[in-house]
């Protein structure tokens, strides 16, 4: 009788597996995918090697000595022991991180705007306090320029009612609101002694949220030559919400990864960070199966550093508030050995 | 590569600042170390070669060595080593006269 092995589900969950259930979850997840971005499947060598990492009962599983790669952090200083400034030093001295991020906890450009002063002072605090890099983070969040939140008429609610010219208009007008607003807090963080600054979740919103965010580095790339900007991605296709938006004459709507790698690089960004979310009903080889197939051609096609986004409920973590390190290690061993990642 | 317990910090800069990939950024990194690309994931190796540059170290941050450059003082050094500018490095000169 074939062993069964502890692996887990897409919601975190332990369970057992067979090698053979395993393989057949790894051959169902890349056939998945490639039949939906009409990408090649992985080859038989790439799914014997997810197989080999994947088919595994250790705790807890790395990359060879000397293979590592850079780890950018979104959420770093969370307030999990003191000021957020505090927690940056410990991300920078007790967990080893490559560059750290300073965000607020209201995740979103515009939000941050009516507090730019204080948050620049925080930067300001921590580029005094630390030695790795510090980068400003937010969302994009196209959403909340609608109403009730925001002034633009809601286009979610348009859509429905039939109104589609009247909901396009809408997500132009919201659209060029978001550039000015990144475009203000970024003025303001680099001002502070900002390394970087990080759109993340970008096209959270559809394609107008991803213009948004590759509009704003643009303008940024033009006015700071040496600044990190890293533009993360909120799923592995670009929603076409208003689905006739263009950025250099393509259309952004129905973009996948390797679309979307292009677009950022033109836009003059440092990192593109593409994102996969997770099946909660898969197990976690079918989910892996699936992210790297998706994010394979764009590694092919890349020109700046790719940081897969690697957690809770994205590149094959399962979706649980305390992501399980044996889940953690096996997927981020296996962006790096497939898909030669530079950093998550 | 764990960031300044080795040179995370210095490769994570390259990639941020001239948009290189990761081999890329290793290579540049070791090149102005003068270490293998191997070396900079090695927090053995690296406390030597920190030292010797003034790149900063965890012991210098946390205050047991206050004589050595540490935070805004290495980033001073990483600037000059690494051949780009460093956003508060270049604003620290700029409002204290420098």
């Amino acid at each position: 009788m074939e062993p069964r092995i502890p692996t887990r589900m897409g919601d975190g969950s332990l369970v057992e597996m067979t090698r053979s259930e395993m393989r057949a979850d790894l051959e169902a997840g890349t056939q998945l995918a490639a039949r939906k971005a009409k990408v090649p499947e992985l080859t038989q060598d790439e799914l014997d090697h997810l197989l080999d990492i994947y088919a595994s009962a250790a705790r807890f599983t790395a990359v060879d000595i000397g293979e590592e790669v850079v780890l950018s952090n979104d959420g770093t200083g969370t307030k999990h022991i003191g000021n957020r400034v505090q927690d940056l030093q410990s991300f920078e001295t007790l967990l080893g991180v490559d560059m750290v991020e300073l965000w607020q906890a209201d995740y979103s450009y515009k939000a941050v705007k009516t507090n730019v002063a204080h948050e620049g002072q925080s930067m300001k605090i921590a580029q005094a306090l630390l030695t790795n890099p510090v980068q400003y983070g937010a969302m994009p969040d196209l959403g909340r320029y609608s109403k009730p939140d925001g002034p633009i008429p809601n286009w979610s609610e348009l859509l429905p009612m039939g109104k589609i010219e009247e909901a396009r208009d809408a997500q132009v007008e919201a659209c060029e609101m978001l550039v000015e607003d990144i475009d203000f807090v970024a003025d303001a963080m680099i001002e502070a002694g900002a390394d970087g600054i990080d759109m993340d979740t970008t096209g959270a919103a559809g394609d107008a949220d991803f213009l948004a965010g590759l509009t704003a580095c643009r303008q940024l790339r033009e006015k700071y030559p040496w600044l990190g900007i890293e533009i993360g991605m909120a799923s592995e296709f670009v929603l076409g919400m208003h689905g006739q938006l263009t950025f250099d004459g393509e259309r952004l709507a129905g973009m996948w990864p390797k679309d979307q790698v292009r677009m950022v690089q033109q836009a003059g960004a440092s990192i593109y960070g593409p994102a996969v979310n997770i099946n909660t009903g898969k197990s976690t080889a079918w989910n892996i199966a699936r992210a790297i197939t998706f994010i394979k051609p764009a590694m092919e096609v890349a020109e700046i550093p790719v940081h897969v986004n690697v957690g809770m409920g994205v590149g094959g973590v399962p979706t649980c508030l305390f992501p399980p390190a044996d889940a953690t290690s096996r997927a981020s061993k296996a962006f790096v050995e497939i898909l030669k990642i530079d950093g998550y | 590569m764990g960031g300044m317990r080795a040179a995370g910090d210095l490769v994570a800069r390259m990639q941020m600042t001239r948009r290189m990939r990761l081999k890329e950024a290793k290579e540049y990194v070791a090149g102005k170390l003068g270490c293998s690309t191997r070396e900079l994931s090695d927090p053995v190796a690296m406390e030597t070669l920190r030292q010797e540059n003034g790149l900063g170290l965890l012991t210098m941050t946390s205050s047991t060595h206050p004589g050595e450059p540490g935070m805004m003082e290495a980033k001073f050094n990483i600037s000059r080593l690494l051949d780009i500018p460093i956003n508060c490095v270049e604003r620290f000169k700029e409002r204290a006269g420098l």
